[in-house]
């Protein structure tokens, strides 16, 4: 569900491997975030398989969903968030591929056999998973270290003021300040929603930009002290940057997984349903782990994740910040309407 | 064609070339133009569905109500003037970028104009390479160019002129820079194409006739300059008014354009018909434009 950084690298990416997708015999055309899927991976299956692969790339699941409804695009897999796959389910977009029954289902960890839309695991089967919360750079912060709240985000101390960043994405944003304030995060009552609002107001004078592209080099050039961040992302600063601390804020932290699934006029149906029963085999659940920076489901991963993943707290999470994560909610239109409404008034 | 064919045989084949000729013409007219504004028009009065797309067997005016009134939870209206500033501060940066893009550009072309043959082809050639590269990348390079520790401030820093990075980018500044810096071939062409026809001998004789530069420039240059300078400036001001990845990347996503707004309705608030009502919006503004536009046009059409 959440978009990567360098949309560049994932249109020279996308470009490259469309251009290079001559036709043969079985193909397998992916539909995905751009620099959500290690190219190694791609090789190590055409290899396996002699399956000829190619992706595209989506630059929100918006498009994905749309491009679905407006009749396919001829794509086999793809990437989407619970919310967008719920809808996929609703409208019969996606195919029932039996994921519960297939072969290395067995490797998926106890908590994600499961999904809120998907309870047994028909359609989708787990890809990466991961948190929203925040990072920041000890050596510009006053006394080089935080609180582990949404306060420092949401109301700056003066010396961090102008120097933070917001992820703009609407419903993180919404789900931050909500947990921050102690409201349901699917409030349907205007007052709090107004609270919401004045909170995002009082903030965006001190908030340096709003921007989903570009917040790993945005830390990792010093731009911003702070920025609301992916822990995957994080986990990436931290390559430029090894003391970044990404913080888990104890009011609530928005976990969220992404899966695989496969359109239901997916053009090579058993293709895509060995690519997705491939995908859970721990070696290369874990291969995508170390490219996307991003945790997987399959047990058995650990021992192929690099050292700098399994150590690292903003991917491996210490398990005493279990309490703190607050999964996916449907919402209904009266509380979408609310946020909308909130969003469009923080930038008009 | 044979010649020896009977005339009703050549009365065919010359509806069918003439068919063959007109035809792509409309299909792409139709395909490309008229039926998305159905589609548009069509989806803009439904009601939304709450998962994307609309509900079809529904009708309803709440899309364009949406512009200026708000639904309160009981179901009354008031007033609500969050989209009209938001429509009216695209009109506003669109406005300036114009004016931006003239102020430049006008000099650019005049410099463009007067020079021998062979350097105008090279430098007509120059002014469009900046489209060999993608929109995004351009952005993108302004903001290594811009932001706090990018080359300008840097090299501002390292003069000495300044002792903290200026505030460049993420505001309406970076915006107005990247649509000028964007449109500004489009402001120079027409007017170097309007100005390249111009007679030298009309200058010279303006001389001639004790006229000084200021004068020359206003009453010879200037006039034969205009209807470059119209057509340039509604070439910029309708695309900058529908602009996306600007204000998105250099302004920080911290106010939106029209462009945005619609964006927002298709993605993540997932309104269908209230960026397709937004679309028609947009549109009637362009028209508005182009209206204002032919009506200024036409007398000057008479009098040449």
């Amino acid at each position: 569900m959440k978009k990567m950084s360098h949309i560049l690298g994932g249109l020279a990416l996308s470009v490259g491997l469309t251009l290079g997708g001559a036709a043969s015999a079985q193909e397998l055309h992916l539909y995905n975030w751009s620099n959500y899927f290690p190219p190694d991976l791609l090789k190590k299956y055409e290899a396996e398989t002699g399956v000829k692969v190619t992706i595209d790339n989506y630059a929100s699941e918006e498009d994905l969903l749309a491009k679905l409804q407006a009749g396919g695009g001829g794509y086999d897999v793809i990437f989407p968030g619970p919310t967008t796959l719920g809808t996929m389910i609703e409208k019969g977009l996606v195919a029932n591929i039996g994921v519960n029954k297939m072969e290395n289902f067995g490797n998926v960890l106890p908590p994600f056999q499961t999904l809120s839309v998907d309870a047994d695991r028909s359609y989708s089967a787990p890809y990466m998973w991961g948190t929203t919360g925040f990072t920041y750079d000890p050596a510009m912060v006053p006394g080089g270290e935080l609180e582990q709240s949404w306060k420092e985000l949401f109301e700056p101390r003066d010396e961090l003021k102008g120097n933070i960043a917001m992820l703009n994405e609407m419903s993180d944003v919404w789900n931050a300040a909500a947990y921050y304030l102690g409201v349901d995060k699917c409030t349907e009552d205007s007052g709090e929603a107004q609270k919401i609002l004045d909170l995002l107001m009082a903030q965006k004078p001190h908030v340096k930009v709003y921007s989903n592209d570009g917040t790993i080099d945005r830390m990792s050039a010093g731009e911003v002290a702070v920025h609301m961040q992916w822990n995957g992302a994080a986990h990436r600063v931290k390559k430029n940057k090894p003391d970044a601390v990404y913080v888990y804020p104890k009011e609530g932290v928005t976990f969220w997984t992404d899966t695989l699934a496969v359109p239901a006029n997916a053009p090579n149906m058993d293709a895509a349903k060995a690519f997705v029963n491939w995908m859970m085999d721990p070696e290369n659940a874990a291969i995508a782990s170390n490219y996307t920076g991003y945790s997987n489901a399959i047990r058995g991963s650990g021992e192929f994740l690099d050292a700098s993943l399994s150590s690292d707290p903003a991917v491996n999470m210490p398990e005493e910040y279990g309490e703190r994560l607050s999964g996916f909610k449907q919402c209904s239109p009266a509380s979408k309407q609310l946020r909308e409404r909130v969003w469009t008034k923080l930038k008009s | 064609m044979a010649v020896t064919e009977n005339s009703v045989g050549q009365r065919r084949a010359a509806w069918r070339a003439r068919a063959f000729l007109i035809g792509p013409a409309a299909l792409a007219i139709g395909v490309f133009m008229v039926v998305p504004l159905l589609l548009m028009a069509w989806i803009s009065i439904h009601e939304r569905d709450f998962s994307g797309s609309v509900v079809w067997d529904s009708y309803s005016p709440e899309a364009y109500l949406r512009f200026i009134f708000e639904r309160n939870l009981d179901d009354s209206l008031s007033w609500n003037f969050d989209y009209l500033s938001i429509i009216l501060r695209s009109v506003w940066l669109s406005a300036i970028t114009t004016a931006l893009s003239l102020l430049v550009g006008f000099p650019t072309a005049l410099f463009m104009a007067t020079r021998s043959e062979k350097w105008r082809a090279i430098l007509v050639f120059l002014v469009t390479i900046p489209f060999w590269t993608n929109l995004l990348v351009r952005n993108y390079a302004w903001i290594l160019l811009l932001r706090d520790h990018g080359t300008i401030n840097s090299f501002l820093l390292w003069t000495g002129i300044i002792g903290e990075p200026l505030p460049l980018l993420h505001n309406g500044f970076a915006v107005s820079v990247g649509l000028t810096y964007s449109f500004l071939p489009f402001m120079v062409l027409p007017i170097y194409a309007s100005l390249e026809k111009l007679d030298p001998r009309l200058i010279e004789a303006s001389f001639d006739l004790y006229a000084n530069r200021v004068r020359t420039l206003w009453h010879i240059v200037l006039p034969a300059a205009k209807p470059g300078i119209i057509a340039g400036s509604i070439l910029v001001f309708v695309p900058c008014l529908g602009s996306y990845v600007t204000p998105e990347l250099l302004g920080g996503g911290k106010t939106m354009m029209i462009g945005n707004l619609i964006g927002l309705q298709f993605g993540a608030a997932r309104n269908w018909p209230f960026g397709a009502a937004l679309g028609f919006a947009l549109l009637s503004l362009v028209l508005i434009a182009m209206t204002i536009y032919a009506l200024k046009a036409r007398p000057k059409a008479g009098s040449q």
